[in-house]
């Protein structure tokens, strides 16, 4: 089963639809995000990490996924992030999570994305991570980042 | 002083409520209210877009008239480097130095000098191991102060180095205080400026305590009179020009870049550019990057509201001097200067201005309300209300500021939305 949402105490609850291989609006949700996070006062270097992290799973879900969500919610001492897609899942995540390691194809990496740092930045940017796939079915990732 | 004392300035009288200015402020800091437009001073960073746009000419910029030289003995005339670009062809710059004398100066120092000195710290700091990259340039005071209120895990980046006018201020003040026995405030210092960014960071500097330019004369406002007292048969003053070609090319964007001895910068100029580059950067999305240099202004410092000429012109002048001029030479520098003087004094905080509470829970509490809000809202950002956007309305509801019924369209909108989808349904 997809990672379990914890719903005490969330002050606030927003979702982002990413569609697959659009490039063009890759980065929306992430600045949005960024954006909300700073209305709300958080110290800018959460921020960034979580700007990044967010930023690096919706180019997954973009470039590798047929399409998913990302979920933020926010609790008072912690902000909670779920990326979700519909699939085609990862065969090997132990793998998928080593630095360089990419399945982008040729024209990604010459777009200047599929580096194979993606799965490792989040997990370097978040205080908790986790991650689960199941081949054909879906990829969840689940990152915690402590206020 | 006024903590946020801004050279730009609206005059009501011209202002005509428009909403053409209110999308074009990068940091949202304008709403219509009553009829006019009104700056919300915390937030504004005097980039001098609203400027630009305004067809009514309502807005304007704070600076000092030449007249205020007369509070000093010794009067010093600071040209900004992008006065290379200023004058057609048929004047040399030399000329136009001895015409400034003219207007009552006691010297002319040339800032494309200071940025000649700069050039050579800026690459010693670029050799440093342990800095953090990129640095970026505060030459541009509208950039620092966007990232001072947008970007502030970017403050790390921003250089400690202080931009050519201050280091040509300390310079010349160090220096006729010695040769002329005088007294620290007896040496007026004056920046011919190309921008209310410029004037706003001698009134009010970030990085030091007190700016050692004593004020900022508007360009356009002597423009007229220095073409009237330029006279290419007389050079009764000491020679001013000893800049080299990269000094010069400051003028323009990529100018600062063009002596560095690295091929790795990244120049950008217009700020909306600058803030998709700053996105990327804040994203750590440049690793090649080892410098960056950005500009409100197209074209750099040659676009300055307060410049006269058009800026591509203006650039391309530029360009064409500094090529003809020498290359630029670190062991020729002239500077009775040492690095520690061209150091920041103080440190620079984040402007924190876009939190909507001290408190962290009620900032939550507010946050979550501004969605409700926003979602209630056409989102079609007319800015009939007087906001830039209908998410900046929103804000304004949440913070006291404004009302929803300052949206015109919240009703009628809602209503065509209705019977739209109800016309939908019909036709199934």
């Amino acid at each position: 089963m997809i990672l379990a949402r914890d719903n005490n105490d969330v002050a606030m609850m927003k979702d982002f639809e990413v569609t697959t291989d659009d490039f063009s609006s890759a980065g929306i949700a992430s600045s949005k995000i960024k954006k909300i996070l700073r209305q709300i006062g958080l110290e800018s270097s959460v921020i960034r990490r979580i700007a990044i992290a967010t930023y690096e799973a919706e180019i997954n879900v973009a470039i590798h996924s047929v399409g998913g969500k990302i979920e933020v919610y926010i609790k008072s001492d912690k902000v909670e992030i779920f990326v979700e897609d519909n699939g085609p899942g990862i065969a090997d995540v132990n793998l998928a999570m080593q630095k360089g390691y990419s399945t982008a194809t040729k024209e990604i990496r010459e777009l200047g994305f599929g580096a194979g740092m993606g799965l490792p930045n989040m997990e370097k940017c978040s205080d908790e991570f986790h991650i689960e796939s199941e081949v054909d079915q879906y990829t969840a990732i689940k990152m915690i980042f402590t206020l | 002083m006024d903590k946020y004392w801004h050279s730009v300035v609206l005059d009501n009288d011209y202002c005509n409520g428009c909403t053409n200015c209110l999308s074009r402020c990068p940091t949202q800091a304008i709403r219509v209210i009553d009829g006019k437009a009104k700056i919300m001073k915390e937030r504004c960073i005097d980039c001098g877009e609203c400027l630009k746009i305004c067809h009514f000419h309502a807005k304007g910029t704070l600076s000092d008239n030449l007249e205020k030289i007369q509070n000093y003995k010794y009067k010093v005339a600071l040209p900004n480097i992008s006065m290379y670009g200023q004058f057609s062809a048929e004047y040399d710059i030399e000329d136009v130095f001895q015409a400034i004398y003219k207007l009552g100066f006691d010297l002319v120092y040339d800032v494309a000098y200071a940025a000649d000195i700069l050039t050579k710290y800026q690459n010693e700091l670029l050799r440093e191991p342990a800095i953090e990259k990129p640095v970026i340039s505060t030459y541009c005071p509208a950039i620092t102060r966007l990232i001072q209120i947008r970007y502030p895990s970017l403050i790390e980046n921003i250089t400690r180095l202080e931009s050519p006018m201050e280091i040509a201020a300390r310079q010349v003040k160090k220096k006729i205080m010695q040769e002329q026995n005088l007294e620290f405030d007896e040496i007026g210092v004056f920046l011919i400026a190309q921008c209310p960014a410029k004037i706003t960071s001698i009134m009010q500097p970030l990085g030091l305590e007190k700016s050692y330019i004593d004020g900022g004369i508007a360009l356009e406002s002597i423009y007229a009179r220095l073409i009237k007292a330029i006279d290419k048969d007389s050079r009764n003053h000491d020679l001013v020009q000893k800049s080299s070609g990269n000094g010069v090319g400051w003028g323009m964007v990529g100018g600062q870049s063009f002596g560095l001895d690295t091929e790795k910068y990244l120049a950008v100029d217009g700020i909306e550019e600058v803030i998709r580059v700053l996105d990327k950067m804040e994203l750590g999305k440049l690793p090649e990057i080892d410098f960056f240099e950005g500009y409100a202004c197209v074209t750099g410092c040659s676009g300055g509201v307060l410049n006269v000429e058009n800026p591509f012109m203006a650039k391309a002048r530029i360009r064409m001097k500094s090529s003809t001029l020498g290359s630029y030479d670190p062991n020729e520098i002239d500077s009775n200067l040492t690095r520690e003087d061209l150091e920041w004094d103080v440190e620079m905080e984040p402007r924190t201005i876009l939190k909507l509470d001290k408190d962290f829970k009620v900032s939550l509490e507010k946050m979550a309300k501004l969605e409700e809000i926003a979602q209630k809202l056409p989102g079609i950002d007319c800015g009939a209300c007087g906001a830039p956007t209908c998410r900046a309305l929103a804000e304004d509801i949440v913070m006291n500021r404004a009302k929803y019924s300052d949206c015109l369209l919240l009703g009628k909108y809602n209503r065509r939305r209705q019977k739209k989808t109800q016309g939908e349904n019909n036709e199934d």
